[in-house]
């Protein structure tokens, strides 16, 4: 790699690592995000700083070009994290649905007939 | 026996009054509730004015989350069974009767089905025909019954299965197929019988055709998940 190259990657990690620590001191991104991005521009800033061992390890996996190994591992890591933002975004929008239904139940009028006033739900005998 | 009327609503307020006049009319031993599904319009005054308890929901949930709503309020207030109506004066309030019997004969969940034989000529038009077939064929080959009307929203339901119902509501767009299946799964009692309905007297139907094929294919797709899924401990034998 040039050595323009080489400064420009460099450049480039060094800024979404600060960007990162920015959100962390700022308290935008909870602990297990910051440990996950901060893992990974450890690993980028490793790449960056000694891009030697990324030929090695290509030519130790049979990869002829060296970036391609790159390119692998990054889609690899972000499919895998996307797969699990997915999960977690469902799991958010089920809990969001819960907490909507409960409010409405909760703010809704009891029943009119004062007659037969709501017992709890307690009181109700338990189903087999 | 206390039996809790729930009507779903999403911007009905030009046919709610009208439903709620009828149905006070025809049942005046029911309850009603009125569950308004993040409604732009009055629908949720309309309810107040008539002297109906109204469950806001702060945001659009579509028909699952409005009817898992109803089952909440009615398993929290402890009634014995509860009704799906529509707002939007599609069903006919003198039919309650015919679904509430079927419930008394031992039923947890009755479907007020539009093509049952005895049933009225209903007319869904063609594209949605065929594709209520495929959820109809779908639904038979998961669960092994054969139902004529998978999606009906007029329907009857039993205290356990409202109790049931009310954790776990399939909350897809078209729910009704699914919940069917999930209730023939969970080994509740699920009959279907013959109603009569209307046209509908106002609103307009709630989908269109690209989004109604994109709404039937998820449909399908989470009930083959919840078929693949390793199956539930049977609590309830039918």
């Amino acid at each position: 790699m040039s050595t323009g190259g080489h400064i420009l990657v460099v450049f480039l990690t060094l800024t979404s690592v600060l960007f990162i620590l920015r959100m962390v001191r700022r308290g935008q991104l909870p602990a297990k995000y910051a440990l996950l991005w901060l893992s990974i521009a450890v690993v980028l800033i490793f790449l960056a700083a000694f891009p030697g061992v990324l030929d090695r390890t290509s030519t130790w996996l049979g990869i002829a070009y060296g970036p391609a190994t790159f390119l692998l591992g990054a889609v690899t890591i972000l499919f895998l994290i996307v797969v699990h933002f997915s999960w977690e975004l469902a799991r958010l929008d089920a809990r969001t649905r819960v907490l909507a239904e409960e409010l409405a139940v909760l703010r809704a009028d009891p029943p009119n007939d004062p007659a037969h006033l709501a017992p709890r739900p307690e009181d109700q005998p338990v189903e087999p | 026996m206390r039996t809790l009327v729930i009507l779903p609503a999403f911007n009905e307020e030009a046919a709610l009054r009208d439903v709620l006049r009828e149905l006070r009319l025809c049942c005046a031993d029911l309850d009603v509730l009125v569950v308004d599904d993040g409604s732009s319009d009055r629908t949720a005054a309309v309810a107040e004015g008539e002297g109906v308890p109204v469950a806001k929901l702060p945001f659009n949930l579509g028909v699952g989350g409005a009817l898992q709503t109803g089952f909440r309020y009615a398993v929290a207030h402890g009634y014995d069974r509860a009704i799906q109506f529509d707002a939007d004066g599609q069903h006919d309030p003198t039919q309650v009767a015919v679904l509430l019997d079927a419930l008394d004969q031992g039923a947890d969940l009755v479907i007020g089905s539009r093509f049952a034989e005895g049933g009225c000529d209903y007319d869904v038009g063609r594209l949605r025909g065929g594709a209520m077939g495929v959820l109809r064929l779908a639904l038979k080959l998961l669960s092994g019954r054969a139902f004529s009307d998978t999606s009906s929203g007029f329907r009857a339901f039993s205290a356990p299965l409202l109790e049931y119902y009310a954790g776990s509501y399939p909350t897809d767009y078209m729910e009704s197929p699914e919940a069917l299946l999930l209730a023939c799964q969970r080994g509740f009692r699920v009959v279907e019988v013959p109603v009569r309905m209307r046209a509908r007297a106002a609103g307009s139907p709630s989908n269109r055709h690209v989004r109604l094929a994109y709404h039937y294919l998820r449909a399908l797709m989470s009930m083959m998940s919840q078929a693949g899924r390793r199956s539930p401990a049977v609590d309830r034998v039918s």
